[in-house]
């Protein structure tokens, strides 16, 4: 499945601070279909090159980062069992503070 | 060269008389322009301009809408907007606006919310204006520098707009003034540059029922919302758990291109005068992403699972939970966030006192012609700026992997020693960084790693700098 994966305010850092990854996720097989849960795991195992607890906090985001589904809070597709969907853009954004 | 010197104290002096009858100047001037506006405010406002108009059925009728003939005429612009008018410039010369933080988010709101007639402009800060603020608080001239920012924020506001009320608030906000002080304005701008305010503006901002205009910028991105709008979620709805103390960057630290706050600022500042005078469709439930380097906005949806758009859960907003003005003086935020509320830098003490040498004793081993190997563990970019003679520069991310590197460099400086004169000489390995607290944990590491000898340089370089030659370059 192809997705289009952007890190920012600071996300970026962990993955060789390149903001935006053109992927291809490959289901596992015996799934139909592909979930945020599914996503953040692959995410960690191949894009996060250090601190992965600035990232993750168990099997979600550690608090203070925001998830965007295609510009969407993900709270309102269902967080981790959202379903994504071929040509999704998910965003990974930590809130900043400083000014 | 001697009359160099002469003149150069010849000059030193008159400007230090000059400056101190400047100061002098400035203060009786706010003092008779603060006399000369409470007489204004006793007279009938038609009169503030001079030209007197007797009551005139034209005037009578254009006094309807509140605006005197001086403020249709500096506010004609906005007049002459169909979907602003005099309905919105009204509102908008009857409204209060508190600004918390005169930073690089609050200079450019500030003079923007001055300039446009916001009723009353009130301004919370505690600090003072620095030379490595200008580059991005615009709103403080370089005459200022060393003087609390709020005054400097203050009499920017009053000379561009000296018909409205400027307050100063020069003060730290706490749980212990901020329901007195939030309570005297309808919005609040929040400005500030740390995590801990940002909760305890947003929950006093519930606990007051007042919306809140919310901006952030760091590095080359910036981020926009609205709180707490007609029953828009809060701070808290949005992240009801605070992120990890290491996960709060900050500009002293990671840097911020000057204009990015102040294009934040700018947002903040229309937002807070859309609320102000009812006009357009305020960012709330929604957020705003600013990505300079990319030239990415972005706007994002987060309307969460709602009750007339607030959180159901959210501990200080949702439907079940009420958080009093009680609960709200006895909240630690900085206990809830791990962080301070000020953004002073970090002063880590994680060594024992023979493993850490003061910048004194260092450079008296360096003159003395000890043997050492001094290694600077700060980023790249931080090296270019300016670093100490001999020092090795490998960032603390990447020591680990570069121990090798430190054994050679000792074992050179031992072999170029000791073809010096015949005793072997015992070579110090010393480690410094910018304040002295990433240095600290290069010692822990390299201790760990077979350097038992390690030292840590207390003060980095700004202690190197306050210690030893007040002529290196600090930033």
């Amino acid at each position: 499945m192809h997705l289009t994966l952007e890190f920012g305010g600071g996300l970026e850092l962990l993955c060789d601070s390149v903001k935006i990854h053109n992927v291809d996720v490959e289901l596992k097989k015996g799934l139909e279909k592909l979930t945020m849960k599914d996503l953040l795991a692959w995410v960690r195992t191949n894009l996060i090159k250090e601190r992965p607890e600035m990232f993750m906090k168990g099997d979600t985001v550690r608090p203070g980062v925001l998830v965007l589904v295609n510009d969407c809070d993900w709270e309102l597709s269902g967080q981790l069992e959202t379903t994504l969907q071929e040509k999704d853009v998910v965003v990974f954004i930590s809130t900043l503070h400083g000014g | 060269m001697e009359s160099n010197g002469d003149d150069a104290a010849r000059i030193v002096a008159e400007l230090e008389t000059l400056k101190s009858a400047k100061s002098d100047i400035d203060s009786r001037i706010r003092a008779l322009e603060a006399q000369l506006r409470d007489l204004n405010l006793q007279k009938p406002a038609v009169c503030a301009n001079g030209s007197c108009h007797s009551g005139g059925s034209a005037v009578g009728s254009a006094l309807a809408h509140g605006l005197s003939p001086d403020m249709i005429y500096r506010y004609s612009r906005h007049l002459l907007l169909s979907s602003f008018g005099v309905q919105g410039q009204s509102k908008l010369v009857k409204s209060s606006i508190l600004v918390v933080g005169a930073g690089g988010l609050g200079a450019p709101a500030l003079m923007y919310l001055a300039a446009s007639g916001v009723g009353r402009l009130g301004i919370v800060d505690h600090d003072v204006v620095e030379l490595n603020n200008m580059h991005r608080q615009v709103i403080h001239t370089e005459a200022f520098i060393g003087q609390p920012k709020v005054k400097s924020a203050a009499a920017a506001c009053r000379s561009i707009n000296s018909s409205i009320q400027v307050v100063e608030h020069q003060e730290a906000l706490r749980t212990s003034n901020a329901i007195e002080i939030m309570s005297q304005y309808d919005i609040v701008v929040d400005a500030t540059d740390n995590a801990p305010s940002r909760y305890m503006i947003s929950d006093c901002c519930v606990v007051l029922g007042r919306p809140l205009v919310s901006g952030a910028a760091l590095g080359l991105e910036g981020q926009l919302t609205v709180y707490n709008y007609n029953g828009g979620p809060c701070y808290r709805c949005l992240f009801p758990t605070p992120p990890p103390a290491t996960a709060c960057q900050r500009c002293s630290d990671n840097g911020v291109l000057g204009v990015v706050p102040g294009i934040v600022g700018c947002l903040q500042a229309l937002e807070a005068i859309k609320i102000a005078s009812a006009i357009g469709e305020p960012l709330s439930g929604r957020m705003l992403l600013l990505d300079a380097l990319s030239a990415r906005v972005r706007i994002v949806c987060y309307q969460l699972v709602k009750i007339r758009g607030k959180s159901i859960h959210c501990e200080v907003c949702g439907e079940s939970t009420k958080f009093t003005k009680e609960q709200f003086k006895n909240f630690d935020y900085e206990n809830f966030t791990q962080s301070p509320l000020s953004a002073a830098p970090l002063k880590l003490n994680l060594l024992s006192e023979e493993s850490r040498i003061s910048s004194s004793e260092f450079k008296e081993k360096v003159t003395k012609g000890e043997p050492y190997v001094l290694i600077d563990v700060r980023p790249g970019h931080h090296f270019k700026i300016v670093s100490l003679p001999n020092a090795m520069n490998i960032p603390l991310s990447t020591l680990e992997g570069r121990l090798p590197e430190i054994s050679s460099a000792l074992k050179e400086e031992e072999h170029r020693r000791s073809s010096e004169s015949s005793e072997s000489p015992i070579v110090g390995l010393y480690v410094m960084c910018r304040r002295g607290n990433d240095s600290q944990r290069a010692v822990q590491l390299l201790q760990s790693m077979g350097f038992p000898s390690a030292k840590d340089i207390v003060g980095g370089l700004e202690g190197w700098a306050r210690e030893v030659d007040p002529d290196l370059p600090t930033y």
